[in-house]
């Protein structure tokens, strides 16, 4: 369900599909298992081909920004499809330190 | 408010089935002709409700989910999602955002999607007996019947 990229510290997930309570965990694991292996500067998540993603989503940006800055690096989301956006909008994760 | 058709459904609370779920609302609804956007919000909006009924309501053990759909004369969509799980014990406080007892991966934004999504948010609930909720959402002709 997910791709990675990882270069010069920064690693990106390309997340694809829909994300909700059944998917997200797994997406999770995913993200957490590279993570713990590269530990990159910047986690880069990058939306553009989610079709679907309901509240589940945020709490999946929220555990990864906190797993982020227990290793010291920041995170980033990339390429929000409108409905989306207006979920993540909604969530207010930018004022936690999402960078986006 | 006559209604003009339905929908009844009943699926266990099993994760699998919020996408089904969802897509089966959205597929119901698309006799009243609505935007893309407008089938995102129903979507994204039953499913909260539906992840209510498998993360809290059952605490992911087993259960029946019960979804009825309607469609009034005035086009409006009602769409109400009943369980018969634990119940809600102060409603305020979980509609809150934010609020949840759901662990840490977990937003507490479900009631929030909801109520911004949908035109109306109904719930009622009973401690030890179930919670329902009802989702109201108008839709309006592409003609010159649009709000300004």
């Amino acid at each position: 369900m997910i791709n990675t990229d990882y270069q010069d510290g920064v690693m990106t997930v390309y997340l694809s599909g829909e994300i909700d309570q059944h998917t997200s965990k797994s997406i999770r694991q995913e993200i957490d298992s590279r993570t713990e292996a590269l530990r990159p500067n910047l986690l880069c998540l990058d939306f553009s081909k989610v079709r679907f993603m309901d509240s589940s989503g945020i709490g999946l940006i929220m555990g990864r920004f906190r797993q982020m800055s227990l290793i010291g690096g920041r995170l980033k989301i990339t390429n929000l499809p409108e409905n989306i956006d207006r979920i993540v909008k909604l969530s207010g994760v930018q004022t936690l330190g999402v960078l986006k | 408010m006559k209604s003009q058709n339905y929908m009844d459904l009943k699926i266990p609370s099993k994760s699998i089935n919020e996408s089904f779920a969802r897509s089966a609302v959205a597929a119901f609804c698309l006799q009243l002709d609505p935007t893309i956007a407008e089938l995102a919000d129903i979507k994204t909006a039953v499913s909260e409700a539906v992840t209510n009924c498998i993360v809290h309501a059952y605490n992911s053990a087993n259960g029946e989910i019960y979804i009825k759909s309607e469609i009034t004369d005035d086009r409006v969509l009602i769409v109400k999602i009943r369980d018969k799980g634990k119940g809600i014990a102060d409603i305020k406080q979980a509609m809150e955002p934010l609020f949840t007892t759901g662990g840490e991966e977990r937003a507490g934004l479900g009631f929030a999607v909801m109520e911004s999504f949908m035109d109306k948010v109904k719930v009622t609930s009973r401690e030890g007996k179930g919670t329902t909720v009802t989702l109201y959402k108008k839709f309006f002709r592409v003609t010159n019947e649009k709000p300004e």
